[in-house]
């Protein structure tokens, strides 16, 4: 298979410097409410500060992929003393628990780096965090050319995991009907 | 569609059970933004003035304000409203936290909450679903336990929890409402919280909050980043470290309290100590603070790091600001920071005013070493122990007591005020720190400056770091220091004001006492309460706005930032018009609770040198400026002149105001 360049980004969560202040999940469910900006909702944002106050545990995770199963089993890590939710870093929208789902739909929510026309140059959590808790870098690297399951592809099989086949075909032919 | 404010207000009835979900007159934004604005007018229409602080019609009114839950940096407090059980006037503690932005993302602007509850009860509201629970398993926990016990047992981690704990269940009138890194401490909330039986008020929510036109907004709101970002990095020259930044004082950050100990007053606001600040003190007191502060921490959507996550020597975790570092250690005469540190522990899980208790502490001891309490006052029972007689177990042992209303403690529970009056015997004359029967800031200085004398005197707040702030706190002492500090200064109302300060020297006839004169007085601290009226309705952080120096929030940007948020197209003469409307409201509310022109002045001896015939000309100033009689009740014309007519109407009937005089 051939080989193409790809620009990776990455945030850099530094998350010792957190304090805890949730900008970053306000302006991304702002950025990409529609119209953009016309509303907010940290319900919605694809970055959350996992935060256990008294524990001293502040954890900005960011969404993840979509999975349609739970883990076989689940993880729970202990770090200086400090014990992290289970499954704590994972950034997957999956059956076991309600991170990085729409609230109202209950599907769910990945992290698109802000991608947008104009570009920006760095992700809005980024700009918005003045304590330099997440950083922006890219890079670039060579990879195999795979196809890429475009994102109205990726919802719909979320949607068919989440529903059943049958129900979505119903909805779709309502949906029609209507139009 | 409901833009900035959600629209909805929850109405809980204790007495009956009964919630409901009510909408708001879209209107009220207009006259009143929202915040204390909307929740004062609400304390007008329905609490009289005959209603006593724990009668079951004393409302409590939990509040967001219209920037909550909007992008708007530092938009974080929540305002509470109640019948104060220690100056009977109407309350308004603010805590910053994160309590407001989740309210309104459950789609509710204020909680109001009537009558009382027979048995303990937390309510729980998460969007729609509202209940009130049984708390009774809750008696007795620590004010942050009870948050995390909560969100533990509704299995919701990401809920926001206020809570009291035990001097609000026994009604102590310093009593706190923690949530958080923060908490509404002033004036006795949590007593009435207590009081209603209401442990707790838990909140999730997971809805959009609006804006009428985001896009212009987030413009509006560059400027106010790119602000932040140019003060952090250039804090102001010539002022001290602790006023040069923007935020609330950073003292989880600094370690350098040469200041605080050194000019505020130890033990009950009595002794100042000028050498206190030895090399020896500064090694132990930095040491102690960098092993102890674990984490700097912010509330909801804030850069700052105003709060500390902390823990003394492997003792439990807690949160804690500002000068409450210092004040137990400083009213204890403990030379020892890591006291301040270990008994604010205990402190913030009883839920207590960090100001005020203290100081009530060290006028027991006071009284106790003038002979005026004995032994007797001091002496164990069957169920708790003597007190020690070391300044530290003293302290413990006096809170102790204070907040299980115990023995003495049940006496001084009420404050300092109360206390003296009740224990009688020449302890009044040991009540030198109050103002309308409420522990001010241990500060003692020489001579009087006028615009702190208006201040202290008038303001609804009767806490000075509540209404101080835009204008420095003394002059500069030379003309090149003036001239750099007004150079660059966007925030000023009017360019007026910069020769006030250019003028305004450290000695001779154009210093304090008589300089600023009573009109510019009158002129500054009204600026400094608009803004403080503009951030308290709209709930943003007064270290960002009205309580700093320079700060990123100021008129000019105010108007731009709610227009696009609400879509109301205010102008900066619109804005200050419902400032003014708040401010004289509430006034008037006071008013009609019997506050007077005798009622307003400041401690006794905060200032060495009075001027009688200056403080009477500031006053009869301010009070023309404010368009007030001399009594300081708002004019008929000043009340017509901010669409408060009927407030006038009222004030005459009751013969406040005197009907044709005014």
């Amino acid at each position: 298979m051939a080989k193409i360049k790809k620009k990776i980004k990455t945030i850099k969560v530094d998350a010792d410097k957190c304090n805890g202040c949730r900008a970053c999940e306000v302006i991304c469910s702002a950025f990409h409410a529609n119209p953009q900006y016309s509303s907010n909702n940290p319900a919605r944002s694809r970055i959350q500060v996992i935060t256990h106050r008294l524990k001293n545990i502040w954890l900005p995770v960011f969404a993840g992929e979509y999975a349609p199963a739970e883990c076989m089993g689940r993880d729970k890590y202990i770090i200086d003393g400090k014990e992290y939710d289970e499954c704590g870093f994972c950034r997957a929208s999956c059956p076991s628990r309600d991170l990085f789902k729409e609230p109202d739909s209950g599907l769910p929510l990945k992290c698109d780096m802000c991608e947008s026309d104009p570009p920006l140059e760095k992700p809005m959590c980024v700009q918005v965090c003045l304590n330099s808790v997440l950083t922006y870098e890219e890079r670039e690297e060579e990879v195999e050319d795979n196809l890429e399951v475009d994102a109205a592809e990726v919802a719909l099989r979320s949607m068919v995991d989440k529903y059943g086949m049958e129900a979505v075909m119903d909805s779709v032919t309502r949906y029609l009907q209507k139009e | 569609m409901r833009y900035a404010e959600t629209g909805y207000n929850l109405e809980v009835d204790l007495a009956t059970g009964n919630i409901e979900r009510v909408e708001t007159d879209p209107k009220l934004m207009e006259l009143h933004l929202g915040g204390l604005g909307t929740s004062i007018k609400l304390h007008w229409d329905r609490v009289s003035p005959e209603v006593k602080p724990f009668d079951p019609e004393n409302m409590l009114v939990i509040s967001s304000g219209l920037f909550n839950a909007t992008p708007a940096f530092s938009a974080n407090r929540t305002v509470i409203t109640f019948v104060s059980p220690q100056s009977h006037t109407l309350a308004y503690p603010m805590m910053g936290g994160f309590f407001s932005a989740e309210l309104k993302y459950a789609g509710y602007d204020k909680i109001i909450i009537k009558n009382k509850s027979n048995d303990w009860v937390y309510l729980w509201i998460h969007n729609d679903k509202v209940e009130i629970r049984d708390a009774t398993h809750l008696k007795g926990r620590g004010a942050l336990e009870t948050q995390d016990l909560i969100r533990e047992e509704l299995r919701e981690p990401r809920a926001q929890v206020a809570a009291i704990g035990l001097a609000g269940e026994n009604r102590c009138f310093t009593a706190s409402i923690e949530q958080s890194r923060s908490s509404c401490s002033r004036l006795g909330g949590g007593a009435i919280m207590g009081d209603k039986k209401i442990k707790a008020v838990a909140v999730r929510g997971t809805k959009d909050v609006y804006l009428a036109r985001g896009a212009e907004f987030m413009e509006h709101l560059k400027g106010v980043t790119e602000y932040i970002n140019f003060r952090n990095a250039n804090p102001i020259p010539d002022v001290m470290t602790i006023l040069s930044g923007i935020g609330s004082p950073q003292e989880m950050v600094h370690t350098d309290e040469k200041w605080h100990t050194e000019n505020f007053m130890w033990g009950n606001a009595r002794t100042r100590r000028r050498e206190f600040w030895s090399k020896e003190n500064e090694a132990n007191w930095t040491k102690t603070q960098l092993a102890t502060v674990k984490r700097l921490i912010s509330c909801f959507n804030c850069p700052q790091h105003c709060g500390g996550l902390v823990s003394f020597q492997g003792g439990p975790y807690y949160m804690m600001k500002c000068f409450g570092k210092l004040t137990y250690s400083m009213a204890a005469y403990v030379d020892d920071l890591g006291f301040n540190f270990k008994i604010l522990q205990r402190a913030t899980e009883y839920g207590v005013d960090s100001f005020s208790t203290p100081q009530i502490l060290a006028f027991a001891v006071e009284l106790y070493e003038a002979g005026i309490l004995t032994d007797k006052d001091f002496a164990g029972t069957s169920t708790y122990e003597a007190c020690p007689s070391d300044k530290e177990g003293r302290f413990f042992w006096l809170l102790d007591r204070v907040v299980r209303r115990e023995g003495i403690g049940d006496i001084l529970a009420d404050g300092v005020w109360y206390a003296a009056r009740a224990i009688g015997n020449g302890a009044e004359a040991f009540d030198h720190n109050t103002i309308k029967r409420h522990e001010q800031l241990p500060l003692k200085l020489g001579t009087l400056d006028p615009l702190y004398y208006l201040m202290y005197s008038t303001n609804e707040k009767i806490s000075i770091t509540q209404i101080e702030g835009q204008w420095p706190q003394s002059a500069f002492p030379t003309k090149e220091q003036r001239e750099a500090f007004v150079k660059d200064w966007p925030q000023l109302p009017d360019e007026h004001f910069k020769q006030y300060l250019l003028d305004w020297e450290m000695r001779g006839d154009n210093a304090i006492p008589y300089f600023p004169t009573p009109q510019m007085c009158s002129e500054i601290v009204d600026w400094m309460e608009m803004l403080h009226n503009i951030d308290d309705a709209c709930c943003v952080c007064a270290g960002m706005s009205s309580f700093c120096l320079k700060p990123p929030y100021h008129i000019h940007n105010y108007p731009k930032l709610i227009s696009a948020a609400t879509g109301l197209d205010i102008d900066e003469t619109g804005l200050k018009k419902v400032a003014n409307r708040n401010r004289n409201l509430h006034r008037a509310y006071n008013n009609r609770r019997g506050m007077t022109r005798a009622d307003e002045k400041p401690p006794e001896d905060h200032w060495k040198r009075r001027f009688p015939d200056l403080e009477k000309e500031l006053l009869d100033t301010y009070y023309k400026f404010k368009g007030w009689n001399m009594d300081g009740v708002p004019t008929r014309e000043k009340l017509e002149e901010l669409d408060l007519g009927y407030v006038a109407d009222d004030l005459e009937k009751r013969g406040i105001l005197k009907h044709g005089q005014n």
